[in-house]
């Protein structure tokens, strides 16, 4: 038996993982990441204490069994660790490489206490990317239960949602108004970050448990969420439609040529592979691109202009680089890069070359004031501070509206901002009817929508009236019923 | 929920107008029953292909299907003048989007389609002539051996006014035209909706504003998903910006900016002519190996929803 471990025993450094060379990098769509070999997993393996408190597990939103797994890689058995990650997660391969762990399981490490935390997304990312190497996939046995459940998107809510219904027996059915699966996980995040081949695995693997997806299908206009409900048969619905809707800024020259949202250009180059001349989808290419925000997704459009050749790419914030949403690493990233970060600067107007195109941007020096709503210091325009620069093209990465297609085609209750409304249980005004994700919150993270994409099919589960196996375990029942099948006459009724 | 019929989308009758104007009718049954007029989707020719919408010009719930009329004016449409033959496959096609047009209550409308609004304007005329409107059809074309659908439109409209640029059917001149001698004669006209060019859109808006007619415009901006995602098709109306994809297709014509969507259609025009030089290039070389001309036939179809009358 080894020695126990301690925190002086440890290995005290956190592994660095391999990254391409910045300035390669800046002009290539590879991962800029390279992720561990098996020397390194094993190394940063060895920094986990395995402490009995394992705050980093309730630190998950999806609750994986953190030092389950980490333990496993620890014993040089990657298979292990992926049985255990796939308990709770099929998307290992894309949650190690998008999830914010620094404000998750790893802000919470024990470890992290007194040296760097134990990096667990990226020892995540290994095993994931080792499963789909390998080409394993658990498959668990699943006896039918002859509900079915249609879930309206494809993106990581509706992915996650769908993972747990058809584990618990339900027949699931993704639609998808895109031509392929994947949501904002294929047009969204670029393929230095997460490439689209890694989502078709993960794809792949919810196809083998049984998921069907039905591409270019368009919920709400197609056939409503009534119609799921009463007419195509499904017992329960899961709406995962995401926010969409980009913000534009409201200023003059908004309309210009040379302006576009952020998911516009981020959904020609990812998805429709304009990047690439043999696809047919044209993409603006700016030579000198200033970025408007500075959220992950304002990073990504950044970093993928320098990619298809701008010259210079300016990001400009209008709060200060403490306040700015992007997760440390990818401003970090960006900059090692050579984006140029314009902080406390604000847009006033877009300057017109004359043709209908971008010839710069009037900006406005800001200051920080007292707090506003979202805590953070309210940004001030400081008089007389504008200036010129130049630049040809402009993008919008200042955040996005509720899409307005569900709440125009059916009678579900919205809030004021026009998101779904749900309960505790992200069940909406409609029984039968769940929803999660950025459609219920706006915009937020890929694990967290998949956090409600899970946390809905409990609540499916419940109104459906299926076991869930957790709860069956040593539950409360009351004349040998299960109080977890709250719905019991419902689960006659289908039998 | 058949999936095979999801996900496939077969071409099953083809018409060509003209050397550049030709009618795809897909089979795609659950759109045929959920399509109302004004109506679009958006079309992938093939895998690497782009989306592009096209507007509903008809659609047939016997039959099944949905028609498309398409003007070969860019690379796309043109390398689908000659792909999509009958029997042949789209790799995508996703609709209806758009909020339908608002057949509303009213007596007495003119529906102005130019050019390519030709035909849907059709679906729009047909749904005001079944609520019992008097529909009076304004169509305009460049000549005489472009027109199409003079029969259709003569079944659903109370009265006809054609237009050509060189006066070689009907009236000479452009549907302006057309819509002053429909106001001339009738004074209590509810509602012009146009369909067409946004030259002739503004057009048409300018024609009816002194007499303050209420007129709907459907316009065609550039779109990637059609869902709302993108913002490529924002265009402004009054004070306000909208997105034509969720927000309309249709708008108040005396409140758009038809200078601004002039402008942002011209985005990707110069992209956009090289790809097609170098798609002709190509054909061309194509051309000397296999100089077989795209065959135009049509397939009678068994009837998937005979109980749903179409329209």
């Amino acid at each position: 038996m080894a020695k126990k471990k301690t925190i002086r025993t440890i290995p005290q450094e956190r592994t660095p993982m391999r990254e391409q060379e910045p300035r390669a990098r800046a002009k290539n769509f590879e991962e800029v990441a390279c992720g561990y070999d098996v020397g390194e997993a094993l190394r940063e393996a060895e920094r986990c204490l395995l402490c009995p408190d394992q705050p980093c597990v309730s630190g998950c939103p999806v609750g994986i069994d953190i030092p389950g797994f980490i333990r496993k890689i620890g014993e040089n058995n990657t298979r292990a660790a992926y049985d255990v990650i796939a308990e709770t997660n099929l998307l290992a391969a894309v949650c190690g490489r998008v999830c914010p762990q620094e404000t998750q399981c790893e802000e919470v490490c024990t470890v992290g206490e007194s040296l760097e935390p134990v990096a667990i997304g990226r020892l995540e990312r290994f095993v994931g990317d080792a499963a789909i190497r390998e080409g394993w996939v658990n498959v668990p046995h699943i006896e039918a239960n002859g509900f079915r459940v249609g879930i309206v998107g494809s993106g990581p809510a509706g992915m996650a949602c769908a993972a747990d219904m058809a584990k618990a027996g339900c027949e699931v059915t993704v639609f998808e108004a895109f031509h392929q699966p994947g949501g904002v996980l294929k047009y969204g995040i670029p393929d230095f970050r997460l490439p689209n081949g890694v989502v078709d695995a993960e794809i792949e693997n919810l196809r083998r448990i049984g998921v069907r997806f039905e591409c270019n299908t368009l919920v709400g206009r197609l056939f409503t969420i009534e119609q799921m409900v009463d007419e195509l048969g499904f017992h329960a619905v899961f709406i995962g439609t995401g926010a969409g809707y980009p913000s534009m800024l409201g200023v003059p020259g908004d309309s210009l040529n040379g302006v576009l949202s952020a998911n516009e250009l981020l959904t020609r180059c990812n998805l429709m592979r304009a990047r690439d001349a043999a696809f047919d989808t044209p993409i603006p290419l700016g030579k000198r691109v200033a970025v408007i925000g500075a959220g992950n997704t304002a990073m990504d459009a950044m970093r993928v202009c320098l990619r298809l050749g701008a010259e210079k790419v300016y990001c400009v914030y209008r709060r200060s680089r403490a306040e700015c949403p992007a997760r440390a690493e990818e401003v970090h990233h960006a900059e090692q890069e050579g984006i140029e970060f314009h902080w406390l600067t604000a847009p006033v107007a877009i300057l017109d070359d004359g043709k209908g195109g971008v010839r710069g941007m009037r900006c406005i020096r800001m200051e920080l004031g007292a707090p506003d709503d979202s805590g953070r210091r309210r940004p001030m325009p400081v008089a007389g501070s504008e200036f010129d620069f130049e630049a040809d093209q402009v993008v919008y990465a200042i955040g996005t509206n509720a899409n307005p297609i569900i709440g125009q085609t059916s009678r579900l209750k919205l809030d004021k901002r026009g998101y779904i409304a749900t309960d505790e249980s992200l069940a909406t005004s409609m029984p039968g009817v769940f929803a999660g994700g950025d459609i219920v919150t706006g915009a937020a993270t890929v694990i967290e929508a998949m956090g409600a994409g899970r946390r809905a099919a409990r609540g499916m589960k419940a109104y459906l009236g299926l076991h869930d196996a957790a709860r069956a375990a040593g539950g409360e029942t009351l004349f040998g019923i299960d109080l977890g099948e709250r719905n019991f006459v419902r689960l006659r009724a289908a039998a | 929920m058949e999936a095979a019929r999801l996900s496939q989308f077969e071409i099953v009758a083809r018409e060509d107008f003209s050397d550049v104007t030709y009618l795809l009718e897909v089979r795609h049954p659950l759109m045929a029953k959920a399509a109302r007029p004004g109506q679009f989707v958006i079309v992938m020719a093939h895998e690497r292909g782009e989306r592009i919408p096209l507007t509903i010009a008809d659609f047939d719930r016997s039959r099944g299907t949905i028609t498309l009329v398409v003007q070969a004016v860019g690379k796309t449409t043109r390398e689908m003048q000659q792909s999509c033959k009958v029997g042949s496959t789209l790799h995508a096609m996703v609709g209806p989007m758009g909020i339908p047009s608002p057949i509303s209550g009213a007596k007495k409308v003119v529906c102005v389609g130019g050019g390519l609004g030709v035909a849907p304007i059709f679906p729009q005329a047909r749904g005001f002539k079944e609520a019992g409107t008097y529909v009076i059809g304004v169509l305009g074309f460049r000549t005489k051996s472009l027109v199409f659908w003079e029969d259709k439109f003569r079944a659903c409209c109370n009265e006809l006014i054609l237009c050509t640029d060189d006066g070689s059917a009907g009236l000479k001149g452009l549907v302006t035209e057309g819509i002053k001698r429909a106001i001339a004669k009738h004074r209590d006209i509810d509602e012009v909706v146009a369909i067409g060019p946004p030259v002739m859109m503004k057009g048409c808006a300018e024609a009816t504003r002194p007499h303050k007619i209420k007129t709907l415009v459907s316009l065609n901006p550039i779109m990637v998903d059609g869902t709302g995602m993108c913002g490529g098709c924002r265009v402004k109306i009054g004070s306000e910006v909208k997105f034509a994809c969720v927000d309309g297709p249709d708008f108040d014509g005396h409140l758009v900016d038809f200078d601004d969507l002039m402008t942002r259609l011209r985005r990707y025009t110069q992209v956009e002519r090289a790809a097609a030089e170098r798609w002709s290039a190509n054909c061309r070389m194509k051309d000397l190996a296999d100089p077989a001309a795209p065959a135009v036939e049509l397939l009678e179809l068994p009837d998937p929803f005979d109980d749903v009358k179409g329209g």
